[in-house]
């Protein structure tokens, strides 16, 4: 079924389409619609599972983890600082290797207040174990939120489901709504290896800090946790051919767009990466080698792919929609750390643009191509693209460019 | 016939089975061995950071039956109540009715840090039993001061000259504009009373809430074969009522002691060897107004109209 929805509708249907038993989500702008949308399939009784209205973020995840560890599928969404109060839970669901799916809304934090778009919310959450995944439009939201479930609960470990605020959020396109038929060959019903009651205990030896001996055991889960990248990996990829054999659509973790005989490649993620595509056309119409790489997944992150893809390009330029003060953009410095050794370091120019819902737009993008093509050496650490308010006038800074 | 004969007639069956990690003497091990005791073994007891979790957690899990260990989920500080109403809408989910499922936490978990949950879990009426042990600080920690540590006890946090300056928060009225199904108070040297009170709980639906005082021989400073003497005297004193509330409104007093000397309770915990007569006064006052505005409540059992 084709509809016109928004970013937050498409993952509300895709709740709905797997069948979580228990949903918790507690609203915050620009993610509201999502819990509001699901609340309405409970009400109009097509939604069976039971949505739960709870008094925080914090509660909002504590109530899944509670549900998962009792053995059922659960869903919950929020962003910002929803999920920042969500920390503590973030850490404890992965630790627990609960396979609980979550969409988070991009947004940044506050001070000052802001509630359009950035990624840094989830960024700021990447060490928590979750698996993240960035999406570029409707359709993808829907489709990842499933593929999502299949994977966490193949291999035990919680999902993050990213789309951008705003630019995605209350965006409506053209999405197709799979039949429910098709979901259930896909996403067949949840089968937990263990839960509680009964195996509460095994439970707590994969959460424990107690177990002893204390210091080993806890290394040792966290090893197991940090050693399944590659399965993680794998199972990506899988679950995304299955994806593709039943409903014609899919989505690599890393794509690449244009990329073979590239010389300069863009590489971002999240809703700019379509205006990308639209500026990598244009430029290539007009003779320019460029090329794109579109990350997907970031955790876990997908090192050596990346390092295959951008093994040859002689330049790589990273749109950041984020900033880590005192560093640079994150994904940025992940990529550079990807490729560190490889030789490919100096070549790789980090551009901070569109944070708290600033527009990346076509110009911004080309405007970046051209700064890369036209230089000799990275030598910024950061480039910051569009950056329009310049009260202070400051001064030239080599280390910090404004363009 | 003595409080031992009674309470080992009552039942034989035990769920603590050590090694385990409690102090000698401490207060949370008996209420937690009285109320297993009632509940039985069809429990899921979601534990936040305490004295308890720790205690049958570590150095082994020394809750079981017959060699099945019982379900115990750890949970961060501030999530019992959360967690345990997920878990109970997780299993209803999937037909199971039978299973207890209880938080059994300290006061710093119910009237601080977990505050927020346990009030929203009240209010979403979840079908839970949430059981606040209350050693009136910070006991697992070092004996920092909650909002449970009563008014002019040193703790570590309020080291001497300082004392705790502000009273203690009165967890039960709060919970009692929520209007929970049922409440009550317990402690353990009325092991009759806290059990028949947990029996009367685990056939009521809904959100059934316990506040068991639980002396601290560490924390309060007294020696460990004195916890029921203390636990006894805080009843005896008025300072800790016995008392049920059942949908918010009716109130019955379980005991109603003669008062004894407040002195008699004060003098045996270190913990208030710094206080003067006049300190004393002043939390007899306050002893005897929230005894008054618990026996005008009693006297007024206002009709449940749901």
């Amino acid at each position: 079924m084709i509809k016109v929805i928004t970013g937050n509708e498409a993952a509300a249907y895709a709740a709905l389409l797997a069948k979580p038993e228990v949903v918790c989500a507690y609203p915050i702008t620009p993610q509201s619609r999502i819990p509001e949308q699901i609340a309405e399939f409970c009400a109009q009784g097509i939604m069976h599972g039971k949505f739960v209205n709870v008094e925080s973020e914090m509660a909002a995840l504590g109530y899944v983890i509670g549900a998962s560890l009792a053995g059922v599928r659960v869903f919950t969404a929020t962003s910002s600082q929803g999920l920042a109060w969500m920390h503590e839970g973030l850490h404890w669901a992965a630790g627990a290797r609960l396979p609980i799916v979550m969409v988070n809304v991009n947004r940044p934090l506050g001070a000052p207040w802001n509630l359009t778009c950035d990624q840094i919310d989830s960024l700021s959450q990447r060490d928590t174990g979750w698996m993240q995944f960035y999406c570029e439009s409707n359709q993808e939201i829907l489709d990842t939120v499933i593929q999502a479930y299949k994977i966490s609960e193949s291999i035990c470990i919680p999902s993050m489901i990213c789309l951008d605020g705003v630019y995605l959020s209350y965006l409506s396109e053209t999405v197709d709504i799979p039949e429910q038929k098709q979901v259930d060959v896909y996403l067949p019903a949840y089968k937990p290896g263990y839960r509680i009651p009964g195996g509460g205990w095994k439970l707590y030896d994969l959460s424990s800090s107690f177990s002893e001996p204390i210091a080993s055991d806890f290394m040792r889960d966290r090893y197991q946790l940090h050693k399944l990248e590659n399965r993680c990996l794998n199972q990506v990829i899988e679950c995304n051919k299955e994806f593709y054999a039943i409903f014609g659509r899919g989505y690599p973790p890393v794509e690449e767009y244009c990329c073979e005989d590239a010389d300069v490649v863009v590489v971002i993620s999240g809703s700019a990466v379509g205006t990308c595509r639209y500026v990598v056309d244009a430029m290539r119409e007009k003779g320019h080698k460029v090329g794109l790489v579109k990350i997907k997944m970031f955790r876990p992150f997908p090192r050596a792919l990346l390092r295959k893809i951008l093994a040859n390009k002689e330049k790589v330029l990273v749109i950041d929609r984020d900033i880590s003060p005192g560093q640079g953009g994150i994904f940025c410095q992940e990529i550079r750390w990807a490729l560190s050794g490889t030789g490919q370091g100096r070549r790789i120019y980090g551009f901070v643009s569109g944070l708290g819902g600033a527009d990346i737009t076509t110009e911004l993008i080309e405007k970046a191509f051209r700064f890369t093509m036209n230089s000799d050496e990275p030598i910024h650490d950061v480039i910051w693209l569009g950056l329009s308010r310049d009260r202070d006038e400051d001064e030239y800074d080599r280390k910090n460019i404004k363009i | 016939m003595n409080m031992t004969e009674k309470t080992l007639r009552y039942n034989d069956i035990e769920y603590i089975v050590p090694p385990h990690g409690f102090c000698p003497g401490c207060g949370v091990a008996l209420a937690l061995r009285y109320f297993l005791k009632v509940v039985g073994e069809k429990v899921i007891l979601v534990m936040p950071p305490g004295c308890a979790s720790p205690a049958v957690l570590f150095p082994q899990r020394s809750l079981a039956r017959d060699g099945r260990l019982l379900d115990i989920v750890a949970c961060p500080f501030g999530s019992a109540a959360t967690f345990a109403g997920g878990i109970k809408t997780a299993l209803a989910a999937k037909g199971d009715v039978d299973t207890q499922v209880i938080a059994w936490a300290g006061d710093g978990a119910t009237f601080d840090i977990g505050f927020s949950a346990v009030s929203a879990a009240a209010e979403r009426n979840e079908d839970i039993i949430y059981v606040c042990y209350d050693n009136e600080a910070y006991m697992n920690t070092g004996s920092q001061r909650s909002s449970a540590t009563p008014w002019g006890a040193k703790t570590s946090t309020n080291p001497p000259p300082a004392k705790k300056d502000e009273a203690k928060k009165d967890i039960m009225w709060i919970m009692m504009a929520h209007e929970p199904p049922y409440e009550a108070t317990a402690t353990i040297a009325y092991p009759d009373d806290l059990m028949a009170k947990a029996k009367k709980a685990k056939g009521i639906k809904g959100f059934r809430f316990f506040h068991i005082l639980t002396p601290c021989v560490p924390g309060w400073g007294y020696r460990p074969e004195l916890t029921v003497k203390v636990s006894k005297l805080a009843v005896q004193t008025r300072l800790f009522p016995l008392y049920e509330i059942e949908n918010g409104t009716k109130v019955t007093i379980n005991k109603n002691p003669k008062p004894k000397d407040l002195k008699e309770f004060i003098e045996l915990q270190a913990r208030f060897r710094h206080l003067t007569s006049d300190d004393i006064h002043l939390l007899e006052s306050g002893i005897n107004r929230r005894w008054a505005k618990l026996s005008h409540m009693a006297e007024f059992e206002l009709p449940w109209t749901g």
